[in-house]
């Protein structure tokens, strides 16, 4: 006989007085729950008088402390390990900060620029976009930023490679011409004193010296930003760069040639005749010198044009407007193979899609091997359950093995099995069922990887199953047949819905580990049996496409939720057992 | 043993014997005839193999050796779900899933009866167990006593003869088992269906069956109906098993037809009638209820014997007084006497001489 306690309906324990069987009746299982303080009016008060809430709060805290602290190490660790990164990649499918963080005064320059107008915008833009360059190339960013901009528009990364080189060329058709003037304009310490602050000089000259501890920030001499704006403030940024960057003292290292187009900027624009600190007459010879007819002076549109055509096409402009703001739906966009074009968002071109493509295989493949797993498994889980403990802890070492096996000899020993020279094409050919010429194709396409995976999912498959049907009362069985069922009525009916929370939460674990899966696919799966896995992986470590590739994580993370909620709304959550 | 095979037997089970391991019998050749409509209770501590029959009836066990006959044909070979035998669990096994009146109606949907007939079938079911209410319920939801009562309906919902209970009031607390007691022996005699149930109860075996088997063994000791079982046990096992029972030691000295003396084990003779004892010189386990002995020498029966005994203890328990005395070397005798006015309160330490009637003290096995 089963003597079963604490499983199964016979453990409510409502009131049992059969007077009471109606009223009991009324009630539901958890609304005999006491319920404390549900008069509003007056709080219940503790024998010191003060609200029972608050001296029940007091009483339990030490015990929230004490738990809280058990827990804080895996709290801790989750959030760094876990949630942080999470966090972070979900972040990186929107963030879009290098454009304005490398470009900045190109974005404030294109604020006005018509992105639809199909022309190239004006002068000042490319003024803009020579400094933005300029700066980034000696930082050694321009590179970077053209690999972003390469996503959404090709050739963009080799235009900002050339344009890296090129642009030092502008610079020194004035460099030269101010040297030819007069040497200080291609010196360290002239161009110090012109700028530089005295007592920053001063400061900068005793660090030189012994070099005791940090570099004295430099700072502009008073006033020379209002006389030569540009030029002040391209020097700074030189400053600051040879400062931090390369940890050079700016007294000994010449300026970049920006600073000398931006002289030629100002000296153009301003009159410098009431200026007399340091250097007064070297910058008022160079005046009289930009003002000469002879002064050989560059556009910078036609510069861009000489370095790569590309710049005067309007695309590249309006793909560096479209990508101006810090946060951008492009990634996103592109996970789902559309784009951003200046006529709105649109689907790429058919060739070009492939995502949409990856996603619904992997859906696909993913139900396929959770259904396989589920056809495989239940059986075994069922056999499992019904044997004596005993036999049935034997074969649980056999459905474990695999657990303590590596994923990666299991895949390749599947490589090895499946192969067309491999063990299964060999014996079916020995056995005369396929013909020597007509191996079967069954690894690198969607077969093998499905083959592959229900193998490695089904211990998940079969271990919830197993609890939860080790759990189903023997008894329920010996009822139905008592009361005439049939073994298959019996088991359809009877066992097998009371079986189905092991199914779901198996399926959960199978689908979800499968939606995910990235080692076996990419092993066996050859082109046509790839998950969005593999390609997420290739955007993170070959093209380095982290936007895209947190896009997709981030897709494949909500459809992964949807599902779930999908599941609980049909199922029912509270009806997925791992066991009990 | 009584209760062999009879042409009109309804259950009968042909020397019945059953081994789950090969080595040890649990059922040692069991024989056993009820005719239709009696209320039979096996009854005997766990391990006596009363369960085993029960499922061997029901037909989730097979025996290993003799042949069970319903109505006649032996139905060792019929699965169980052929056998149309209806069976209340100890844990009621009300699917959880489905609810009250999906569980009344399975077993009518696996007889392919209609939707219009089997929703009647549930609705008298239901009414008859006075849960017409609750047809939309889950088991889950349910008192363990409503509960009990839905596996009752389940199990005669599809009109099966014969009906097995396998300790269907265990979990059930005092008050609630008592009333089912009622209702399912009520429930029974108005179907007029053959019940088997399975007890571990005495006071439940005695109070409900028309005829009770007392199991210990593998082996019915005796069966009987609850009167007799309990005034004139056939051995020790019995006497002791069914309700409060005062045993003496001794060796029989005389020996007639219906009636012996035993001389106890301190020399003191009792009258008492020979059950399974057959020679002078036996040792034998004489047993005497509580209820029938007798202090009061008014009251002794003219010759009987009397012995002496010592007042150890007196328990006050309402309707009753319980006294506790030494007797020959036994310090566990018990009498009981009815709380009355006149009753007389044994103060503990007092010495005194109590009797029976010859024909309540009898002579049993020793063992």
């Amino acid at each position: 006989m089963s003597t079963l306690k604490g499983s199964g309906p016979q453990t409510f324990d409502g009131p049992t007085p059969d007077d009471a069987l109606h009223e009991a009746a009324a009630l539901q299982g958890r609304d005999t729950e006491p319920r404390h303080g549900k008069g509003k009016a007056a709080p219940m008060l503790a024998a010191d008088g003060t609200p029972l809430k608050k001296s029940l709060r007091r009483a339990l805290r030490a015990q929230k402390m004490r738990a809280l602290l058990l827990i804080a190490p895996l709290l801790i660790f989750i959030l760094v390990a876990f949630i942080a990164p999470i966090v972070d990649m979900l972040f990186r499918s929107v963030e879009n900060e290098i454009v304005a963080d490398t470009m900045p005064r190109t974005v404030v320059a294109l604020r006005d620029y018509d992105a639809d107008s199909g022309e190239v915008p004006g002068d000042a833009v490319f003024e803009a976009a020579y400094y933005d360059v300029f700066i980034a190339a000696e930082r050694k960013l321009h590179t970077r930023l053209g690999t972003r901009l390469n996503y959404e528009q090709t050739g963009v990364s080799s235009l900002f490679r050339k344009s890296g080189r090129g642009l030092d060329d502008i610079g020194e058709v004035y460099q030269d011409q101010f040297k030819d003037l007069d040497g200080d304009w291609d010196k360290a310490r002239p161009w110090a004193e012109l700028m530089g602050d005295p007592e920053w000089i001063a400061d900068q000259e005793a660090w030189d010296k012994d070099k005791d501890g940090s570099m004295p920030r430099f700072r502009l001499a008073e006033g020379i930003s209002d006389l030569l704006p540009r030029t002040a403030e391209h020097y700074r940024i030189f400053a600051r760069f040879a400062q931090v960057e390369e940890g050079d003292s700016p007294l000994k290292e010449e300026p970049w040639t920006a600073v000398h187009t931006a002289l030629y900027q100002d000296l153009a624009e301003v009159d410098v005749s009431s200026y007399t600190g340091p250097g007064a007459e070297r910058l008022k010879a160079a005046d009289a010198l930009v003002a000469s007819p002879g002064f050989k002076t560059v556009n910078f549109k036609e510069a861009f044009a000489e370095i790569d055509r590309g710049w005067t096409e309007p695309a590249i402009w309006q793909t560096i407007r479209l990508y101006s703001p810090k946060y951008t739906s492009g990634y996103f966009l592109n996970a789902v193979d559309m784009e951003k074009t200046v006529d709105g968002i649109g689907m790429r071109d058919e060739n070009e899609r492939i995502y949409g493509l990856l996603f619904k295989r992997t859906m696909f493949m993913s139900l396929v091997i959770t259904g396989s797993c589920i056809l495989l498994g239940y059986p075994i889980a069922y056999l499992l359950s019904n044997l004596p403990v005993r036999t049935a802890n034997l074969l649980m070492i056999l459905v474990l093995l695999p657990f303590w096996t590596s994923l990666l000899v299991r895949t390749s020993a599947w490589k090895i099995m499946l192969q067309q020279q491999g063990v299964i094409n060999d014996t079916l050919v020995w056995l005369g069922l396929v013909a020597d010429d007509a191996r079967l194709v069954m690894i690198n396409n969607q077969l093998g990887t499905i083959i592959a995976m229900t193998h490695i999912l089904l211990p998940f498959m079969i271990l919830p199953m197993y609890s939860v049907m080790s759990t189903i009362p023997p008894y329920y069985v010996r009822a139905a047949k008592s009361l005439g069922a049939t073994n298959w009525t019996t088991f359809w009916r009877v066992y097998f819905p009371q079986s189905v929370p092991g199914i779901g939460a198996g399926s959960i674990l199978v689908f979800i580990l499968a939606i995910g899966y990235y080692i076996t696919p990419a092993i066996v799966g050859g082109t046509t049996g790839t998950f969005i896995s593999n390609r997420i992986a290739y955007h993170i470590s070959s093209s380095l496409n982290w936007g895209l590739a947190a896009a997709l994580g981030t897709i494949l993370l909500a459809a992964v939720l949807i599902l779930y909620w999908a599941y609980d709304r049909i199922v029912g959550i509270d009806n997925v057992k791992l066991g009990g | 043993m009584d209760g062999q095979a009879t042409s009109d037997a309804f259950v009968a089970f042909e020397r019945v014997q059953k081994s789950y391991d090969g080595e040890t019998l649990v059922v040692k050749d069991l024989n056993l005839s009820m005719p239709k409509g009696e209320f039979l209770t096996m009854l005997g501590p766990s391990g006596s193999g009363k369960t085993t029959c029960l499922m061997m009836l029901a037909g989730f066990e097979t025996a290993t050796y003799g042949e069970i006959k319903l109505d006649g044909v032996s139905i060792n070979n019929i699965p169980p779900h052929k056998r149309g035998i209806g069976m209340v669990f100890q844990n009621y096994a009300l699917f959880p899933h489905m609810t009250v009146a999906e569980n009344l109606s399975f077993p009518l949907e696996v007889r392919k009866m209609g939707k219009s007939d089997r929703e009647v079938k549930v609705k008298r079911a239901l009414d008859m167990v006075q849960m017409g209410a609750f047809g939309g319920r889950r088991p889950s939801q349910l008192s363990g006593g409503q509960q009990q009562r839905i596996a009752l309906a389940r199990a005669l919902v599809f009109e099966p003869e014969l009906v097995l209970m396998d300790e269907p009031l265990g979990a059930l607390d005092k008050q609630l088992r008592e009333h089912m007691q009622f209702e399912i022996t009520n429930l029974a005699h108005s179907l007029g269906i053959t019940v088997v149930y399975v007890t571990h109860d005495q006071t439940e075996a005695l109070t409900m069956s028309d005829r009770v088997a007392v199991f210990n063994d593998g082996r019915i000791q005796q069966l009987d109906p609850p009167d007799v079982l309990y005034e004139q046990p056939k051995n020790s096992f019995v006497a002791q098993f069914i309700g409060e029972n005062n045993t003496l030691e001794g060796v029989i000295t005389e020996i007639r037809d219906d009636a012996c003396v035993v001389r106890l084990d301190d020399g003191q003779e009792i009258d008492a009638v020979p059950i399974n004892v057959h020679k002078v010189g036996e040792r034998t386990r004489v047993s005497i209820r509580p209820e029938r002995v007798e202090f009061n020498k008014e009251r002794l029966t003219e010759g009987a014997h009397t012995i002496k005994a010592e007042v150890l203890e007196f328990i006050y328990m309402g309707d009753i007084f319980r006294t506790r005395l030494r007797v020959a070397g036994n310090d566990s005798f018990v009498i009981k006497t009815r709380n009355a006015p006149d009753q007389v309160r044994l103060e503990p330490g007092s010495q005194i001489e109590i009797g029976w009637h010859p024909r309540d003290c009898r002579a049993l096995d020793a063992d």
